[in-house]
This record gives C-alpha cells, sequence and structure tokens, in this order.
C-alpha cells in the first residue's frame, strides 16, 4: 500500500514581542508536534523568532484572485473612509 | 496551502477565453508584477517553473552529499560545526524550494521520486568528488560563490514563491561563501603542502564551477522564454562573465593560480577566460560523470532507509485521529 502524501502546514512566526506573526513558509508533518519542531529546523536557524504557529494547509480558506475586483473594488470607490477626504481650516492646525 | 487548492494544469486549450487570459497574464509579467500560485498562469509557465524549481531542490539536496563526506573528517571542532551547520542549510534549502514548487501543484513525493528514478536533473557539479578537505574550502568559495550569482537576480523572478524562497536562501549562502574561502585562506597560509593542496582543489573545479552557469549563450534551450517570462535576468554567459570578473582578484589575494593560461584580462576589465570543455559537460549531465550513480544511489538508499520512519509517523497520526473521533463518538 502506498503511504498517502504527508499532509501540508503554513507556518507563521512572530519575530519579536509586539509585532504579529507572519507567513514565513510551509512544510510537511504528520501531526503538529512534528509540524513544530520541522517548523524550528526549517524557519528558525539563526534567531527569527520568538513563537511559531503551525496551521493545517487545509484549514485556511483563501478568496479567489480571479475575483478580486468584485471582492476588492468597492473599497476602492469609498474614498469618504480616508481622511483626506475631510476639509478641515489650517487655522484649526493638526487633526 | 496552495496544493489543495491549485487550479488544475491547464491542456493545451486554445480556446478565446485561454487568449484573453493569456493576453492579461503577459501585460501582468510586463508590469513588474509578481505570479502568485492561484492565479491563472500558461501550462507552459507552469511546466517551466515546475522543472526550474525541482531541479533546483534537487541540487541542495543531492549537494549534501559532496561535503557530508567531510564532516566527520574536518580539522577542527571549529570547522565541523561549521560545515554542519552548513550542511543543514542545504536542506533547508532544498524544502524552501520543495515547498515553492509545489504551489505549481506536483507534490513533494512526486518530485523526489522522478529525481530517484533519474528522470529530474540536479546541478552537474555535485556530480564530482570532494578528495581533499580543501575541496570543502573550493567548494564554499567556488560553488556557493557561482550560486549566489545565479540566485541573486531569482530574487526578482516573476513567480512570488521561487522569488520569496531565493531571498531566504540567499540570505544564509553568504556564510557559507565566506566560511568557504577562509579555509582556502588558512591553507594558502600554511605550509607549502597545505597551500599546494588548495591549488590542486582549485585546478579540479575551476572549470566545473563555470560549467554550473549552463551552457552557452547561443545553444541553451530554455533561455529565450524564460527571459520574456521574467524567470531569468541575466544569460548565463552574462552570469558566468560576471563570477570570472569576481573570482579573479580573490584567487590573487590567496596567491593561488587559476588554472586557464589562456586567460587575459581585457581593456574594459574583464577576465576573459578560454573555451570550456562542452563534451565533459554533456557527459555529467547524461550520468557519466565521476560520481552520478554514487549520488543518486546514496539519495536511494537514504530514502529506502528512511521508510520506516514516515510509515511509523503516519501510522502514530492516523492511530491518534482515529482515537480523537472515537472519543467525540462517546
Amino acid at each position: 500500500m502506498a503511504t498517502p502524501n504527508t499532509p501540508l502546514w503554513e507556518v507563521f512566526i512572530r519575530s519579536r514581542n509586539g509585532l504579529a506573526h507572519k507567513h514565513v513558509g510551509s512544510l510537511h508533518a504528520n501531526d503538529a508536534t512534528m509540524a513544530l519542531q520541522a517548523a524550528r529546523d526549517i524557519y528558525t536557524r539563526r534567531g527569527e523568532g520568538l513563537s511559531i504557529w503551525v496551521v493545517p494547509s487545509t484549514a485556511i480558506t483563501a478568496s479567489d484572485p480571479a475575483e478580486k475586483g468584485m471582492m476588492f473594488e468597492p473599497a476602492e470607490s469609498k474614498i469618504y473612509r480616508h481622511p483626506t477626504f475631510y476639509e478641515v481650516p489650517e487655522e484649526v492646525g493638526h487633526m | 496551502m496552495y496544493t489543495q487548492a491549485l487550479n488544475t494544469a491547464e491542456a493545451d486549450d486554445r480556446s478565446l477565453e485561454d487568449a484573453a487570459r493569456a493576453a492579461q497574464f503577459e501585460a501582468r509579467i510586463d508590469a513588474e508584477e509578481r505570479i502568485e500560485p492561484n492565479d491563472w498562469m500558461p501550462a507552459a509557465y507552469r511546466k517551466t517553473l515546475t522543472r526550474q524549481i525541482s531541479q533546483h531542490a534537487h541540487s541542495e539536496i543531492v549537494g549534501m552529499l559532496p561535503e557530508g563526506n567531510w564532516i566527520t573528517r574536518a580539522p577542527t571542532l571549529r570547522r565541523k560545526a561549521a560545515l554542519l551547520a552548513k550542511v543543514q542549510d542545504e536542506c533547508g534549502h532544498g524544502l524552501y524550494l520543495y515547498a515553492a514548487a509545489e504551489t505549481l501543484g506536483t507534490s513533494r513525493e512526486e518530485l523526489i521520486d522522478a529525481m530517484l528514478a533519474g528522470k529530474a536533473k540536479y546541478s552537474s557539479i555535485f556530480n564530482y568528488p570532494t578528495l581533499t578537505w580543501a575541496d570543502i574550502g573550493t567548494i564554499g568559495w567556488l560553488v556557493d560563490g557561482a550560486a549566489i550569482m545565479n540566485q541573486i537576480p531569482l530574487c526578482r523572478c516573476s513567480y512570488g514563491p521561487y522569488a520569496r524562497a531565493m531571498i531566504r536562501v540567499c540570505k544564509e549562502e553568504s556564510f557559507h561563501q565566506r566560511q568557504g574561502y577562509e579555509i582556502m585562506l588558512t591553507l594558502c597560509r600554511g605550509s607549502d603542502e597545505q597551500k599546494a593542496m588548495g591549488q590542486d582543489a582549485l585546478n579540479r573545479w575551476w572549470w566545473p564551477v563555470l560549467m554550473m552557469f549552463g551552457p552557452p549563450d547561443a545553444t541553451s534551450q530554455h533561455s529565450d522564454t524564460s527571459t520574456k517570462w521574467k524567470i531569468k535576468r541575466f544569460s548565463n554567459d552574462e552570469l558566468r562573465q560576471k563570477f570570472v570578473d569576481a573570482t579573479v582578484p580573490q584567487a590573487q589575494y590567496l596567491g593561488l593560480t587559476i588554472p586557464d593560461p589562456g586567460m587575459i584580462q581585457d581593456d574594459d576589465g574583464h577576465w576573459r577566460y578560454s573555451e570550456i570543455d562542452w563534451t565533459e559537460f554533456k557527459q555529467v549531465l547524461a550520468g557519466n560523470g565521476p560520481c552520478n550513480r554514487d549520488r543518486i544511489a546514496a539519495r536511494r538508499k537514504a530514502h529506502d532507509e528512511g521508510a520506516w520512519v514516515r510509515e511509523a509517523a503516519a501510522a502514530y497520526a492516523a492511530k491518534r485521529a482515529h482515537r480523537r473521533t472515537a472519543r467525540a463518538a462517546e
């Protein structure tokens, strides 16, 4: 019997306290413990992080790049959501 | 995340819709946009990248063998620790690259099987033997030096995951070259015998290293489309010349002689090297280099001997998952 392919995990690393975890890459491992150990070896050989998250790749739902127009265009047209849309007289000073 | 949710590889479908998408794709490339895994891409782009990235990954993994040969015989503990770290890095580079290749839709298992079956290529340079400790210095200095020259432009490759993997790799590669040069410097400042050992290693590695940049521009079969798609930013000959120009002064500093009596410096300061023996390159690629059979045999042995570990890990994970489901059902 052929062994099924080893599951894929996405790796996120917090490089220092105060910063968010950032996606750094992926790896294969059979379970969460092994994924965490592999992430340590593959992605933090030079002190790149203080904290690691591993997430099964199958748990991620991604938006479809082909639909990015429909997805993100509505935000583009709402310029009144930006502070520069509003006029404040200079005398009022920085706001 | 990309392998599970990828677009299936397109058959060679000439529908109008595809022509429109292809035009859109070319426009994105021209505008220096990065292509990401779930974006539409021509089947040939997917294929050429899968080939290139997986060959690159195989090279990193097979590349562990010639240096691994000297870990237990490194002359000092300092050298041994550095060499171990370097070989571990090569393994890491292989893994980043397999992950990047997988985003194009071929699993790591399939890629590795192709390499073990002798169907996929890896860099010709790793089919040469490491006969003395000076070879370890020369590999770091020249082989990693040539790899850096080749990889820096790849950090701007049009395919996002490959470019990101290359950025990581380049950051780590600089230590490799410096540790190699330091080994050479120590040998060249040592006894006459040690310096002769350094010269001998340079003599053996020089020409194979120049071949690492691939066939001359006039005969390279993949260059045109790769350049058009911005996978490749410089031609083989341009990179080779850059490497030679950077390396000659480093050899002079060591007091070593480049084994090319015909080499001259032209008026623009470029070092012009003699004709490369491309028959040797073709022979090595065809499987007839000094160590081709050993390298594949070593990879197969490692793969076979590791089978029980992969099976045990999969069985343990399956058992735990089964227990969780049983508990949840109670």
